[in-house]
């Protein structure tokens, strides 16, 4: 293994220290390390890694650079909203604070140059401002980029010094299994823990690569894994009679758990319970019900309606006497695509109140709580508004809420929408 | 104009904020002599102007930026009109107060509020506690060093609080959530609102700042004089920056009291690590965006600062998951909490401030309605609720002199005797207290016309009989509501606020619906019946009115009798039998058809009889009991003497200032201008508009009469014929009608004002036309 992080220039024992804390990374940090080059030697300007969330890309770098002892500097693009901060941070990690309060108020690149000595940094970002940086800093620095994202989508217009591109391939089922092995529990062997994980990959690697999230998963169910070795019914070699055990309950943590329909801290309370009291409690989306004022659920009625009905139907709709508009032409046959495929068109203003004004059953004064209920739903996001908020004249809307919900709300004001809708025609 | 005439118009008016300034200015120009306080405003979805015209000139003027919600406008009105209220109306407010000692009112109106405050407390409570409990057990968590919360430690603990549409009362919670927290939990919390954090920047900003408690300095804002500069000019718009000013508060605050020692090290230990809370009052008005960013940054910190979110949801938890990614949701350990829902809410509120003869001052059965049918249909607030009931108090005190006697008993006797001789004149006013004079013998009617101090002493036993009505109203309202609210399909309601509202508007015993309920009652299993018996007994107990004391031992009585009823049963039952055989022997010794006829006619009419066994007819008698006790309290208050007293009654005025309508104000100000403006020339008949009237309004009038494409040039001719009348010209002299320059340029003037106000727009059918907007009768 430590064979693969020959390097001249750096010491043996640390190298091996390195290679110890990167398992299956070390193809990727020995081609870091070449491109490096010794400590002395001028090393390649910018490197851009790329690669899938949780393949180790920052874990690999920071490994290296804290174990080679190398000077560098982390930034996360972001939380750097504005340049200033990204150039005081950098400076703050190199120099400490008397570097980075020589930085004037809104500083320049030049400011930032100017102040710069020479070390190398590195850089975690997901945003392209830091690419400036290279071709001005006259020394021996390594910008290195991390993203989830191919260098493509940040390559400025303008043109600029490419950097090397290297990928960082996600982790095999065989690495998952060996990297997760490693963070064991102390009290249990090291082969435990292995079969353990061996059964949660299993399980999970189907819907799940996330070696973030696959040890989050491992960590909240290895107590109940435990839980009949503890109890004393089987030994830790019975790897069969554990896995009957452990199998239904992972299964349906991949449905709670890993879906965040169940926090971490509820379920471990869960798993204190009794398996009849677990089923009381319920996720998130469980709860979509949301209770409305009396008009406010007609205007969200009204603004559906308008938002999938065309607006030359509304006359057949909300019209005692609409004439002779028969069903025949009014179906017009380029319009065979359905509204709701298409989405929710926007409306006026006017329109959702001339349609609520006919839905409502009784006789509704145009106060300034209905206006006012108008904006609240714009602010619950039960309806989004398309023109711009300056735009005082004639607001326009779109309907944000699903079919089912409308109809779940309708049925509570007894409202047939579907009667009303041109699509269910 | 008619009032109903807008309804008919379907389409809706888009009225700027220029045009309502422009009339507001036209209405101060008038100065209106209008001794009401009328409000305009808008809120075509953008733009809300709020305002009021009065005598004493226009009150507080506010436009509000933007777009507003409930909230917003509700903050307006809370401020704004209460606050004109006051100023406006201090000077009538102060003759009266001489008049009568009025320190009483204000005191009881105080207790009022103070009881609005602790009860919103209370009913916060339960989920406060639970989300108290929660942050302590994540701040405790963190402390815990063993395997499986090491592995999760990168989550940050979060609350998810479902709090209900009812956006106008989230503050309330969430001022009293963030005095908990800081009381018991932790000094470092910070609440943002969407409404100031538009980007990260600021997002970051706010939170800074509000647990730093100082300025952060921004890079497009001037730097602030700080002299300590070390300190604060290295605070930057970061969390970096945030984790060293943590570190070093922790530090030094545990520095700080090195003598004393702790009572436990966990105690001590989390003293020293206080977790970092931070609330999202409004998730939904978040940019997506900027939380998921946010969220992000957080969870690089949180091993080295012990952050805490607590979301604030109107709708669902569901929103969470259609906000933020996967990718950010997996770093939050979400819990969810459900606050109460906001009818429950309203149901306390209204039986802690409504339905208890612990306040003198009611509402009537038409204000109540008001009230009820704002909470129910637009806002869902209770806080908007309560703000109506405020309203309605300070009407009251304010328009009914009378009020002086709407307090506690003592003290309303000793005013009784107070009074002066108008305000006895008042009494004699009074609708009801004439019926009540009318009633009496004529000497007595004599003496109470003419004798002051006769008067007093009968307005002493009016209001102890006032006060008696509401000891009594009350509880057996509550009794009445526990045995119909367990009936099937609800007939008086399912909530005791329907009951009341039926039993403040006329005799509840004379409603169909009593009726049947009392019906289903007579049908009710003993069990059910005992049941809800015991509950009525243990309403009625508390109640220290003498009168509520022996109907509750005659309700112990019946239930004691029921009790027994078990063992009197079996003793009952063979005389029974003996009664029905009797005849059934009788009727195989007679032949006789006529005889059979009336002997087959008595068993049925025995049968039907016989056929009550000593429960029914104990229930029977209960039923009674409920009927006659309900017959002798629940009378509504109309029929009590000097109920105007305490009743406040004028619905259209908490409806106007609650439930505004700006187009009706804005026809009415346009079809009779002496509405608002007073001035004696623009008083007209019904239907038309004088010929002095402001130009826009003989536009608007002139308009009515058009079809639906207005021809321009003869509007203009006709607009000329009017003002040439209101000019004073002869009729028969050569310039009458013409129109002059001055004439067309004050015709331009009112059809663009027409224009912004949304009655007309401009056509591309024909060049000279316009097009009318509104139709009907208006």
């Amino acid at each position: 293994m430590t064979a693969l992080l020959q390097h001249p220039g750096y010491d043996e024992e640390k190298l091996r220290r390195v290679a110890e804390q990167l398992p299956c990374r070390e193809v990727q940090a020995g081609l870091l390390l070449s491109l490096m080059g010794e400590p002395q030697q001028y090393s390649y300007p910018s490197i851009f890694i790329y690669g899938h969330r949780a393949s180790g890309k920052s874990h690999v770098l920071h490994v290296l650079l804290k174990e080679l002892e190398l000077h560098h500097a982390t930034v996360s693009c972001v939380e750097c909203v504005s340049v200033a901060l990204l150039f005081e941070q950098v400076l703050l990690s190199f120099f400490g604070c008397d570097a980075a309060s020589l930085l004037p108020r809104s500083p320049s690149l030049s400011d930032f140059v100017r102040i710069y000595r020479q070390q190398p940094v590195t850089m975690e970002t997901s945003s392209h401002q830091t690419v400036v940086l290279n071709p001005v800093v006259e020394d021996n620095v390594t910008v290195i980029l991390l993203s989830e994202i191919v260098w493509d989508k940040f390559r400025p217009n303008t043109g600029c010094f490419e950097p090397l591109l290297l990928h960082f391939p996600d982790y095999s089922k065989g690495e998952l299994q060996q990297i997760l092995s490693q963070d064991r529990h102390p009290s249990y062997s090291a082969e435990f823990y292995s079969s353990y994980i061996n059964i949660l990959l299993g399980v999970f690697y189907s819907v799940c690569r996330d070696l973030r999230e696959l040890r989050h998963l491992a960590a909240l169910n290895f107590s109940k894994f435990c839980e009949p070795l503890e109890e004393g019914k089987v030994k830790e070699t019975d790897t069969h009679k554990l896995w009957r055990n452990i199998e239904p309950h992972l299964k349906k943590a991949m449905q709670t758990v890993y879906l965040r329909e169940v926090s971490s801290l509820q379920w471990e309370q869960m798993q204190l319970m009794e398996e009849k009291e677990a089923g009381a409690l319920r996720g998130l989306s469980a709860h979509t019900h949301v209770e409305l004022p009396f008009y406010s659920k007609f205007l969200l009625i009204a603004a559906y309606l308008a938002s999938y009905n065309p607006a030359r139907t509304d006359k057949r709709f909300f019209l005692k006497h609409h004439g002779k508009i028969r069903k025949t032409n009014f179906l017009k046959k380029n319009e065979k695509t359905s509204n709701h495929l298409l989405g929710p068109k926007p409306f006026p203003l006017d329109r959702l109140l001339a349609i609520f004004y006919s839905v409502v059953d009784s006789r509704v004064a145009p106060t300034a709580s209905i206006f006012s209920q108008i904006s609240s739903l714009v602010t619950l996001q039960l309806l989004t508004q398309v023109s711009h908020d300056d735009q005082l004249d004639a607001p326009k809307y779109k309907c944000a809420v699903s079919l089912d919900f409308i109809c779940a709300i309708s049925r509570t004001v007894n409202f047939d929408i579907v009667k009303y809708l041109y699509d269910f025609l | 104009m008619s009032g109903d005439g807008y309804k008919k118009i379907s389409n809706s008016m888009d009225i700027t904020w220029s045009s309502v300034k422009s009339i507001i200015k036209k209405w101060k120009v008038y100065d209106p002599h209008k001794r009401t306080i009328s409000t305009v405003e808008h809120g075509g979805g953008s733009i809300l102007v709020w305002g009021c015209v009065s005598a004493a000139g226009p009150g507080s003027f506010v436009k509000v930026e933007g777009n507003t919600n409930a909230e917003k406008y509700h903050q307006i009105l809370e401020d704004n009109l209460i606050q004109s209220a006051r100023e406006l109306r201090l000077g009538r407010r102060f003759i009266f107060q001489q008049d009568n000692d009025p320190k009483h009112t204000a005191k009881d109106a105080q207790k009022w509020f103070k009881d609005n405050k602790v009860l919103q407390d209370e009913l916060n409570r339960k989920i406060l506690d639970s989300l108290l409990d929660f942050t302590r057990k994540c701040s405790s968590a963190r402390q815990h060093s063993d395997w499986a919360s090491q592995m999760r430690a990168n989550e940050i603990p979060t609350a998810a609080l479902v709090l209900g549409v009812n956006v106008p009362d989230h503050d309330i919670t969430f001022q009293s959530l963030s005095e908990l927290l800081h009381q018991s939990v932790t000094p470092h919390v910070a609440s943002v609102e969407a409404k100031e954090c538009g980007a990260l920047k600021h997002l970051m900003k706010r939170v800074l700042e509000r647990l730093m408690d100082t300025v952060v300095d921004d890079d497009e804002e001037e730097e602030t004089e700080h002299t300590s500069t070390q300190l604060h000019k290295s605070v930057n718009c970061s969390l970096s920056a945030l984790c060293d000013w943590y570190i070093t508060k922790t530090k030094k605050s545990s520095s700080g009291t090195p003598g004393k020692k702790r009572s436990s090290p966990a105690e001590h230990e989390r003293q020293q690590q206080p977790p970092v809370v931070i609330i999202f009052k409004d998730l939904e008005a978040f940019n997506p965006r900027v939380l998921r960013d946010f969220i992000l940054i957080c969870s690089r910190y949180i091993e080295r600062l012990p952050l805490m979110f607590i979301f604030g949801i109107a709708t669902s938890p569901s929103t969470i998951q259609r906000m933020l990614p996967h990718s950010v949701s997996s770093l939050l350990c979400i819990e969810l909490f459900q606050s109460l829902s906001c009818t429950q809410h309203l149901a306390t509120v209204i039986d802690q401030l409504i339905l208890t003869p612990q306040f003198p001052f009611k509402l009537n059965a038409k204000v109540m309605q008001v009230l009820l049918s704002i909470f129910l249909y637009h806002d869902f607030s209770v806080r908007n609720f309560i703000k109506g009931l405020q309203l309605a108090l300070l009407e009251h005190f304010h328009s009914q002199p009378l009020s002086v006697l709407c307090c506690k008993k003592k003290e309303a006797l000793l005013n009784v005797m107070q009074l002066s001789h108008r305000d006895l004149e008042r009494i004699r006013q009074l609708p009801s207290f004439k019926r009540y004079v009318e009633k009496q013998e004529s000497q007595e009617q004599v003496n109470l016309i003419t004798d002051d101090s006769h008067l007093k002493e009968t307005c002493r036993k009016m209001i102890k009989g006032l006060h008696k009505y509401h000891k009594n109203y009350y509880p057996i309202l509550k009794c009445l509501h526990t045995l119909t609210s367990a009936l099937p399909r609800y007939p008086l309601g399912k909530q005791i606020r329907e009951l009341h509202l039926t039993c403040l508007e006329k005799n509840v015993w004379e409603n169909e619906d009593y009726q049947s309920a009392m019906k289903l009652l007579k049908m009710l299993a003993k069990d059910d019946l005992i049941a809800l018996l015991q509950r009525c007994g243990e309403i009625l107990k508390p109640v220290k009115s003498k009168k509520m004391k022996s109907t509750a031992f005659q309700l112990e009585e019946l239930l004691t009798k029921f009790k027994q009823l078990d063992t009197v049963v079996s003793e009952m039952a063979p005389s029974e039998e003996d009664s029905i055989t009797s005849p059934i022997k009788n009727l195989q010794k007679k032949t006789d058809l006529f005889q059979l006829q009336k002997t087959l006619l008595e068993m049925n009419e025995t049968r039907r009889s016989k056929k009550l066994s000593p429960f029914e007819i104990l229930r029977n008698e209960a039923l009674e009991f409920i009927d006659s006790l309900v017959k002798s309290h629940l009378s509504p208050p109309e029929s009590q003497t000097l109920h105007e007293v305490c009743y406040y009654s004028s619905s259209a005025t908490v409806r106007r200032h609650l439930n505004a309508t700006p187009r009706t104000s804005i026809q009415a100000a346009l079809s009779s201008p002496y509405y608002y403006l007073q001035n004696e020339n623009l008083k007209t008949e019904d239907g038309t508009v004088s010929n002095a009237a402001p130009d826009i309004c003989i536009a608007y009038k002139l308009h009515l009469e058009c079809g639906r494409l207005i021809n321009l040039y003869d509007w203009l001719e006709a607009y000329a014929t009017v003002v040439s009348a209101a000019d004073g010209n002869d009729p028969d002299s050569d310039g009458y009608g013409k129109v002059d320059e001055v004439k067309h340029a004050r015709f331009i003037r009112s059809v663009s004002e027409l224009e912004f106000l949304g009655f007309i727009k401009s056509t591309k059918q024909k060049t000279d036309h316009v097009a009318r907007l509104t139709w009907g009768g208006c």
